[in-house]
């Protein structure tokens, strides 16, 4: 090459101030590229909006309830066929005797009211009425016999596709396809909201009931999941937090340099990547199988969960003990502490803070988890309430993110609803434990 | 005794020990502290320790032996045709264990009283199952006398070790306390002797990372292995059908679960590399401190949702909505869950995932290497483009094998948005299944863990579980071998 091939005629000199055509070309690639950039954002906080906001609409309307508000005279003759008030007896009672004296009240009522009920036969006038009403008003009673002979305004359960016609699932087009409920119904139950009768109220049954069956999901409510989830946590914070803390001690302050050492560290980033199926799989296996737990127990959940979010809490507490400065363990060693007293007089102390926010976010996760809990069984229809601790740790249960996959799986769409209402109450643990943390950790943040 | 009230009394027995030894110590120092080797308390925690090691020990290795000692025994005493085989003596002692339980429990209640010599009388008349059904235990069939004879002695054997492992365990907490009292003299050494059996302690806890990958291995690999006996394993690994079949002949071919979860994993990467990548270097590159503080936890945020969440919103939200603007009017199917349903929300999810870990690798590249281009007359895009992501990309590589690895593992988006029919099909609109539904599917409700449609899940976990450590060792040694280059 020689200067001659270089082209000696000037090419177009622009202005400094004037972009010329290329210039302009990457300016716009520029803006371009700046602006897949903010459209990836947006298209992430736009889905997680979307997300929650359909969540939160479908969810809501869980905790409202409709409602029949009539007055029921709670008489002897039927409910205590001796006569003399001994609970044993009245026991012999079944929910059919409680639903002639309901159903029989309910059309007293609608007499009394004059209210017209068109066509419908009196079936399904009590249809209205929710089967899971008679089973209520039996538990009141046997629960404090003392009402016997009195009259009192119940607030009864209105059945599922009513409670759907009040929130709007249900409509006129939906009933006429419907088998549970037809049009005549509906515009029966309009004139009883005229009347005062049926009305939609705050339903704190949803955050006490257990599970219900498929055919009645507007008795169906979250107390077991909301306990099963509580002594989950309990469990594996006592069982977690302890032995993550003495591990990532023993690492942080202790291990030797060996191989012994690298293959745990090896270990806990591995564990730390392992789909969360696989533990349900080492539960069902070791802990049900292997060792007889009893299946469903809350007991076999927390160990699952346990040395699932273990390597988490391991990670959080090593990095919270590895801010604590070396001045600090020198000063300890200088004026004559063991290093275990240099551990647990000085360095402990000052990475507690952290070590707690860390235990809290895995905790939020462990909450969150549902696949491991679905393979030890926690999955099954539970309506009892587990016992009291200790042995309700054996009694089988259910847990919140289950009981949301469990009611998303049936047909009934009002069961969506009760699913969506399940994420608001799981959500809303969530976000007390994620901002305690993201509090503490403000309070108590420290710069070296 | 229970074994409760055994903890309890060592529990008790150990706080005596601390007590003891704290005083004798003190005694012994007369008043000048100077003259211990350790300060008071350690003696006292030496004592406490002294008497619940070798209690625990005692007690552990009871707890192990006695079960297998007393079964081996009953087993022998059992009729040969009831112990013809290794399946027919478990289910026999399976039955003498639920009855001598029962028994328990009946007597408890009163239903079955005990004669002098100890053995069971049904207290009103009918059958021992109706005796023990009226204390609430629920036997399948009456009992056999051989069987009940057993139970007998089972429960007799259970009693006196139970009465025997109370006294071995005392009597070696007790030897542990008389030996701390005699060994606590000023010159002992307690506080290395206590901070030894703590550290030990710490040794064990971290230890558990190793046991709990054990305990995966070996859960997975010997039901695997029972799987292969039954079912030829180049059939499971080649198979083109699934189809299991609870009454036998069934067709356990791993191919088009293996087809799913791919092609599932293979759209939410669509989804998620693209949005989370460039989010990540708007984020590094272009935001201000302040936008960055703000929108960095909110999608954070989407980390922290339970997976369940997503699936509901695929089952509900996603679903419906591809196919009623999508797959119908292109007549691709008409079914809610399918692999775009499900692959498109795993993406959602895989997002916070990547752009955090890419923001990381993007601001690790060294500021010299941007400016250098800066000063050359680049423009940010060009040096994004041509210097920061040539740079970072071994980073950005093993972040995206970790992401892939995470969708492979995910189970409750697929098992609500993506179906479980398992299929070889392109269409994306069409449902799908992948290995962990069918993981979930064969492992609740009833399961036979003598079938191979129950056992294939372990086959099924066990091959998720290479692919998936397999993609992370790949993952973490591009971005540790990578990471060291601009340290």
């Amino acid at each position: 090459m020689t200067d001659a091939a270089v082209p000696t005629a000037r090419p177009h000199r622009a202005s400094l101030l004037a972009d010329d055509a290329r210039m302009k070309r990457r300016k716009a690639a520029e803006t371009r590229f700046r602006l897949y950039g903010l459209s990836a954002i947006a298209v992430s906080l736009a889905t997680l909006a979307i997300m929650l906001w359909t969540i939160f609409s479908d969810g809501v309307s869980a905790f409202y309830q409709a409602k029949l508000t009539f007055p029921v005279t709670l008489s002897s003759d039927l409910l205590d066929p001796m006569g003399n008030g001994n609970r044993d007896e009245m026991v012999k009672v079944t929910t059919v005797g409680y639903n002639k004296l309901l159903t029989r009240a309910f059309e007293a009522e609608l007499a009394a009211k004059g209210i017209d009920t068109g066509e419908l036969s009196n079936k399904d006038v009590n249809a209205l009425i929710s089967k899971d009403a008679a089973g209520d008003l039996r538990a009141m009673v046997l629960a404090n016999p003392a009402v016997l002979d009195t009259t009192i305004t119940a607030k009864m359960l209105a059945a599922g596709r009513i409670d759907g016609y009040l929130k709007g699932r249900v409509t006129m087009q939906t009933a006429e396809r419907d088998g549970q409920i037809s049009p005549e119904q509906l515009q029966f139950a309009d004139r009883l909201i005229d009347a005062g009768i049926l009305s939609s109220q705050w339903n704190w049954d949803f955050f006490t009931n257990p599970d219900a069956s498929d055919q009645r999901p507007e008795a169906a409510g979250l107390g077991v999941a909301i306990l099963g989830s509580l002594y989950l946590m309990i469990l594996v914070a006592v069982m977690c937090v302890p032995v993550g803390v003495a591990a990532s001690i023993y690492l942080e302050e202790f291990a030797p340099k060996n191989r012994w050492t690298d293959l745990i560290e090896v270990n806990i980033s591995n564990l730390a990547a392992v789909p969360s199926i696989v533990y349900g799989i080492l539960g069902l296996a070791i802990f049900i199988n292997f060792m007889g737990f009893p299946q469903s127990s809350t007991l076999v959940g927390a160990l699952v969960i346990s040395l699932m979010v273990l390597p988490t809490i391991i990670i959080a507490t090593r990095a919270s003990i590895r801010a604590v400065p070396p001045s600090i363990r020198d000063a300890a060693l200088g004026v004559g502490a063991s290093k275990m007293q240099m551990v647990v007089h000085h360095v402990l102390p000052l990475a507690a803070p952290g070590i707690l926010t860390g235990t809290i976010l895995g905790l939020a996760t462990a909450l969150g988890e549902t696949a491991p809990l679905l393979l030890i069984g926690m999955v099954a229809f539970v309506d009892n309430y587990p016992s009291a601790p200790v042995e309700g740790f054996l009694d089988p249960a259910t847990a919140l993110p289950v009981q949301v996959y469990g009611w998303a799986q049936r047909a009934d769409p009002a069961f969506i609803e009760r699913s969506s209402g399940a994420i608001i109450v799981l959500l809303a643990f969530l976000v007390v434990m994620n901002v305690a943390a993201i509090i503490l950790r403000r309070k108590f943040e420290r710069r070296w | 005794m229970t074994v409760f009230l055994l903890l309890c009394l060592m529990l008790v027995l150990a706080v005596a020990a601390f007590v003891v030894c704290r005083a004798r110590a003190l005694a012994l120092s007369g008043g000048k502290i100077g003259v211990l080797h350790s300060l008071p308390g350690y003696y006292g925690w030496h004592g406490a320790i002294m008497v619940l090691l070798p209690g625990l020990a005692v007690l552990l290795v009871w707890l192990v032996v006695q079960p297998m000692v007393i079964e081996s025994r009953i087993s022998a005493t059992l009729p040969a045709e009831l112990t013809a085989d290794d399946s027919a003596r478990a289910l026999a002692m399976a039955d003498v264990r639920r009855l001598a339980a029962g028994l328990d429990v009946a007597i408890a209640a009163g239903s079955v009283t005990v004669d002098a010599s100890g053995t069971p009388q049904i207290a009103g008349s009918g059958t021992m199952r109706e005796a023990l059904a009226e204390a609430g235990v629920a036997l399948a069939e009456d009992v056999s006398p051989q069987i009940l004879t057993a139970a007998q002695a089972y429960r007799g054997l259970s009693a006196t070790g139970a009465a025997w492992r109370a006294l071995a365990v005392l009597a070696a907490a007790l030897a542990g306390f008389a030996l701390a009292v005699r060994m606590t003299e000023p010159e002992l050494r307690a506080r290395n002797r206590v901070e030894g059996v703590v550290e030990g302690l710490l040794m064990a806890a971290s230890t558990i990372a190793i046991l709990t990958t054990v305990g995966i291995v070996w859960s997975m690999l010997s039901e695997t292995f029972n799987f292969f006996s039954m079912y030829p394993a180049a059939d499971f690994f080649f198979g083109l059908t699934w189809s299991p079949n609870f009454r036998g002949d069934s067709e356990l071919g791993f191919i088009p679960l293996l087809w799913g979860t791919l092609y599932i994993s293979l759209i939410s990467m669509l989804v998620a590399v693209p949005i989370g990548l460039f989010a990540a270097i708007y984020l590094a590159e272009y935001a201000s401190p302040a936008v960055r503080g703000w929108v960095k936890p909110l999608i954070e945020v989407i980390a922290g949702i339970p997976t369940v969440v997503f699936g509901l919103f695929a089952l509900v939200t996603v679903g419906p909505l591809l196919r009623d603007y999508f797959a119908e009017p292109l007549g691709l199917g008409n079914s809610g869950s399918s692999v775009m349903t499900a692959g498109i929300v795993i993406g959602i999810l895989n997002i916070p995932f990547i752009s955090s870990l890419a923001d990381d690798i993007i601001n690790a590249v060294p500021q010299a290497l941007r400016d250098g281009s800066y000063g050359l007359g680049a423009t940010k895009s060009e040096t994004v483009r041509q210097v920061i992501i040539p740079a970072a990309l071994p980073g950005i590589v093993g972040a995206v094998l970790l992401a892939a690895s995470r969708a492979i593992g995910e189970t409750m988006i697929v098992s609500m948005g993506a179906g479980a029919a398992a299929k070889l099909d392109l269409n994306p609109f069409e449902a799908m299944t992948t290995m962990t539904v069918k993981i979930v599917g064969q492992l609740t409700g009833d399961t036979d863990f003598a079938s191979p449609e129950t056992l294939v899940a372990f086959a099924l976990g066990m091959t998720l579980f290479v692919i998936t450590l397999g993609l992370n060792i790949l993952a973490l040694y591009v971005v540790r071998k990578y990471r060291e280059q601009y340290e």
